[in-house]
């Protein structure tokens, strides 16, 4: 892990319609190889904190830079930053007129313009390494969430990003397809791969994050190791929402 | 969990589509189409005359049919696929263009549009009666098609669009790469049932003297005064056209709910 950011959010303020305020001036900053849990009630803005990196959503205010890249100037090449960053949905969004291989070669193929044989080699490896080697040829329909997710997992790591958001990975999963996913995610930690992270996981945070912060109400309440903010909660509405979820 | 169930009520102004569940002996469109297949049949064997000559006559008509049929709707498809994507563009101008005329053609009978693109712009540019007619055709049918790309677009859950766009996909590839392949498989059959509304629909363009079967008919009937044989035959094989289709729709929607399982 070395100390420069590869994330770096800067008083974040985003607002829907007039009263809505989802975020109100976050700031934060992630290193590279650092895996970071943000957890917080819904409504809490977190998702949209996330989403505010690749920009699916638009800041109202406020900066976010991968590395030296402007992610919010509106003159930057937002796709060349989105080919750096990875994004898995809760609810998988594979695409579903294409096959698990065809899924993970997509973008290679589109944007990077790899050639066919490379691409598919590629995505054979991926799938593998996913424990989903035999599955290639299925389509999204004929596998389980947690076959589905973990396909999504290699289709964003196709594209050798840099970073890997994940936006509740495992809130749309049965509890006995949630270990599969994070086992495959527990893997890309040890590997060293940059990840943020939202999820309530707990045992996820204690295996593999470096940080845990708690969001509300549009701001960071509190943020530490996941000991300390499990186990030793400053905020009382930290205290709180971790009565709730505990 | 209780369903609400809506008041508005929804009644196909296509042909009959078989029901699924009706795989009885005698369903209404067996009934239909073998008794039509078994009257055009049994006509010509009992009655020769004028039913045989009848038969020999329309053939040409229903190649004609076929033909404005056929090449109106795939400028309508072209037509419809623009205006779709239109109908949900960001950008102001091109939305507008789109609705207004989506809304335009929508009130404006078919008819009437023949009339106007072959008679009243027919004295600016002079169209042949065929392309006219296709002209037309095509024009109203673009309209109604670009209603069904427009909701077959907007069936597409969001997160296809951000999957895509998350991975570094521009917007226009990722509609035609992710949007657009599944687009088209959701309108298969609402684009088939148009593709049978239209067949009906072509009728009309023998009133600008393009030889349709209805056309033929009429040519057949004023000559030799037969207007009862000749039109039950016309009736009759517009009847079995649209049914036969009507029941190849409804085996690629049965395929298709088989394919989404």
């Amino acid at each position: 892990m070395n100390d420069k950011p590869i994330i770096r959010i800067q008083n974040a303020v985003k607002t829907f319609g007039r009263d809505i305020h989802a975020l109100k001036g976050v700031n934060l900053e992630i290193k590279s190889g650092e895996v970071v849990l943000i957890i917080g009630p819904s409504g809490s803005g977190k998702s949209t904190l996330l989403r505010s990196v690749n920009r699916l959503e638009t800041l109202t205010s406020g900066n976010i830079w991968i590395d030296d890249d402007s992610v919010t100037d509106q003159n930057s090449d937002i796709r060349k930053i989105r080919e750096e960053v990875g994004m898995v949905f809760q609810s998988f969004n594979l695409f579903k007129h294409l096959t698990a291989l065809e899924n993970i070669t997509m973008a290679p193929l589109t944007v990077k313009k790899t050639s066919k044989k490379e691409a598919k080699e590629q995505a054979r490896q991926l799938l593998d390494r996913v424990g989903l080697g035999d599955k290639e040829d299925a389509y999204p329909g004929q596998l389980s969430g947690g076959q589905q997710q973990r396909v999504a997992i290699a289709r964003a790591l196709a594209m050798n990003p840099r970073v890997i958001l994940f936006d509740e990975p495992t809130s749309a999963l049965d509890p006995e397809m949630i270990k599969e996913v994070l086992d495959v995610m527990l893997d890309l930690a040890k590997e060293g791969m940059t990840m943020l992270v939202v999820s309530h996981e707990m045992g996820f945070a204690k295996a593999a994050a470096d940080r845990v912060i708690f969001m509300d109400d549009g701001n960071i309440v509190e943020e530490g190791t996941p000991e300390e903010l499990f186990s030793h909660p400053k905020e009382d509405r930290t205290k709180t929402f971790l009565q709730h979820i505990l | 969990m209780a369903e609400i169930k809506s008041s508005r009520i929804e009644v196909s102004d296509g042909a009959l589509v078989p029901d699924k569940d009706s795989h009885s002996l005698f369903s209404a469109w067996k009934i239909s189409f073998f008794g039509a297949v078994a009257i055009l049949i049994i006509l010509p064997i009992v009655w020769p005359d004028p039913y045989r000559d009848i038969l020999k006559f329309i053939p040409d008509g229903i190649l004609k049919t076929f033909q404005v049929t056929i090449l109106s709707i795939i400028f309508a498809l072209i037509i419809g696929l623009f205006t779709g994507l239109g109908r949900i563009s960001r950008i102001t101008i091109i939305n507008r263009i789109a609705t207004i005329y989506v809304e335009v053609v929508r009130g404006i009978p078919l008819l009437v549009q023949l009339f106007y693109i072959y008679y009243a712009l027919g004295k600016m540019v002079h169209l042949p009666r065929m392309t006219s007619a296709i002209f037309a055709m095509s024009f109203c049918y673009g309209a109604y098609l670009g209603e069904i790309f427009r909701a077959g677009l907007q069936a597409i859950p969001k997160g296809q669009m951000e999957a895509a766009l998350a991975l570094g996909l521009s917007r226009s590839q990722a509609i035609r790469k992710i949007i657009l392949p599944q687009t088209f498989r959701i309108i298969m059959p609402p684009v088939g049932n148009e593709f049978i509304a239209l067949l009906k629909d072509s009728s009309l363009v023998s009133i600008l003297a393009v030889s349709d079967l209805l056309r033929r008919g009429r040519e057949f009937a004023s000559t030799s005064f037969q207007y009862f044989q000749t039109y039950t035959v016309v009736a009759l094989v517009y009847l079995v056209i649209t049914l036969f289709l009507s029941k190849l729709v409804a085996i690629m929607e049965e395929r298709m709910q088989q394919h989404e399982r």
